[in-house]
C-alpha cells in the first residue's frame, strides 16, 4: 500500500514538448527587426525667390553616379573604394590662406588652393541617374558619411579624448540620463560645427 | 576488489532529460525578447544593402516604414517584377506616399508628430528613380527626417554581389 499523505508526482516529461511548441510558434510569428541605418535630412521645399549664394567651384565636391554604377568624382572616373579618401582630403583641405578670416586652424590637409577653403564652406554634391542601383547609392552615401565621421572622430579624440560616433550613440541611447545628455549635446554640437555636413543632392536626371 | 567489479555490471544509465525543458525555455525567452511580432507582411523582396556607418533607430513609436522592392513571386503575375512601393499592406504609387505619411502622422500623439522618422526599407536591386520620387513626396509633406535602413556590414559587399 502506498503512503497516503504525499500526492503523486506530476509527470514533467511532456514539459519539453510544450516549451518546444511555444518556441516554434515564436520563431514563426516574429522577426528580428533591422532597426539601424543611415540617417539623412531632406532639404525642405523652398519656394521663395532668393538669389542663390555664390559658391566657388573649388568648394564643391561633385560626385556623379551613372546607371552602370560608375563614379565620376570631380571630373575623374574613380573607383568607389577610393571615394572616402578623396572626400576626406577635400573636406580637410583648408585652402584659405593663413591669416584670412576663413583660415582653418584644425585642418590637417594639403592646403591646396585649388580645393576647398575650409570645412564650413566645403559642399559635397551628389547626383545620380534614375537607373542607378540602390545598393551603389547606399555605398556612396555610406562612404561620404564615413568621411565625415572619420574627421569628426579625429577632432573629437583631440578635444574630448573620445570618438564622436561613440558620443552620438550614447546620446541617442534611451538609458542615458538627462544630465549626461546635456553634457554630450554640447560636445556633439561643437564637433558638428567644426565639420558640418553640407551635403546636397540634386534632383535626379533621367538623361544618360 | 569487489567494490570495482560492481560498477561494471548493469546497463549504462539513461541520459537525464530533466533539464531539457529548462534549456528550451531559455531559448524561448531569448526569442521572445529579441524579436518583435510581425505587424505587416512584406509583399516585396526586401534584401537590405549593407552599410557600416549606421546609427540605431531608437524609439520604435517614432518610425514610419515604407517598403520598396520588386513584388514576391506570388504577386509578380499581377504586379510585374518592377520595383513597387508597399505602404501598410498594399502596393501603391509614389503619389500615395504623401497622404500615407500624413495619415500615419495623425495617428501618433501630438508631441511625437514633429520628431517622426521615415524608415526606407529598400531592396538592394531597386532603381534610384523610385527612391527619388518617394523623396520628392516626402519633401512635399515636410517629412524630412529619413533613414535608409540597412544591415550592418561592409558596404563594398554591395557592389560585388548584385
Amino acid at each position: 500500500m502506498p503512503r497516503r499523505g504525499a500526492p503523486p508526482e506530476v509527470n514533467a516529461g511532456s514539459m519539453a514538448d510544450i516549451a518546444f511548441l511555444l518556441l516554434i510558434f515564436f520563431l514563426v510569428t516574429t522577426t528580428i527587426e533591422t532597426d539601424a541605418g543611415l540617417d539623412r535630412m531632406l532639404p525642405p521645399i523652398d519656394d521663395s525667390v532668393v538669389d542663390p549664394p555664390i559658391i566657388k567651384e573649388k568648394n564643391i565636391f561633385a560626385v556623379n553616379i551613372n546607371k552602370q554604377g560608375q563614379l565620376l568624382v570631380e571630373g575623374e572616373v574613380t573607383e568607389i573604394t577610393s571615394l572616402k579618401e578623396k572626400a576626406v582630403a577635400f573636406l580637410d583641405n583648408g585652402g584659405a590662406a593663413n591669416g584670412s578670416p576663413e583660415y582653418c586652424n584644425y585642418c590637417k590637409g594639403k592646403r591646396d588652393e585649388k580645393s576647398s577653403d575650409n570645412p564650413e564652406k566645403a559642399i559635397i554634391s551628389l547626383k545620380n541617374d534614375r537607373e542607378t542601383k540602390y545598393n551603389i547609392y547606399i555605398t556612396v552615401q555610406n562612404e561620404i558619411v564615413g568621411a565625415y565621421n572619420e574627421l569628426r572622430n579625429r577632432e573629437s579624440q583631440r578635444l574630448f579624448k573620445r570618438d564622436f560616433t561613440d558620443m552620438e550613440a550614447e546620446y541617442s541611447n534611451q538609458e542615458t540620463s538627462d544630465e549626461r545628455k546635456e553634457a554630450l549635446k554640447e560636445r556633439i554640437k561643437r564637433i558638428q560645427e567644426l565639420f558640418p555636413q553640407k551635403f546636397s543632392e540634386a534632383e535626379t536626371s533621367s538623361n544618360n | 576488489m569487489s567494490k570495482f567489479s560492481k560498477k561494471k555490471d548493469g546497463d549504462i544509465p539513461a541520459v537525464s532529460t530533466a533539464s531539457l525543458p529548462d534549456i528550451v525555455f531559455m531559448l524561448l525567452f531569448f526569442f521572445m525578447t529579441v524579436t518583435v511580432m510581425k505587424d505587416t507582411s512584406v509583399k516585396v523582396k526586401n534584401e537590405l544593402p549593407n552599410a557600416s556607418e549606421i546609427k540605431k533607430l531608437e524609439k520604435k513609436d517614432q518610425v514610419i516604414t515604407i517598403y520598396v522592392g520588386s513584388p514576391t513571386e506570388e504577386y509578380q503575375k499581377v504586379f510585374g517584377s518592377e520595383a513597387k512601393i508597399q505602404l501598410n499592406d498594399k502596393f501603391s504609387n509614389p503619389s500615395e506616399v504623401g497622404p500615407y505619411i500624413l495619415a500615419e502622422r495623425a495617428k501618433k500623439s501630438e508631441d511625437l508628430q514633429d520628431v517622426l522618422t521615415t524608415s526606407l526599407k529598400v531592396d538592394r536591386n531597386a532603381n534610384m528613380g523610385i527612391i527619388s520620387d518617394i523623396k520628392e513626396e516626402l519633401r512635399k509633406v515636410n517629412a524630412l527626417k529619413i533613414n535608409y535602413t540597412t544591415v550592418e556590414g561592409d558596404a563594398f559587399d554591395n557592389i560585388n554581389r548584385r
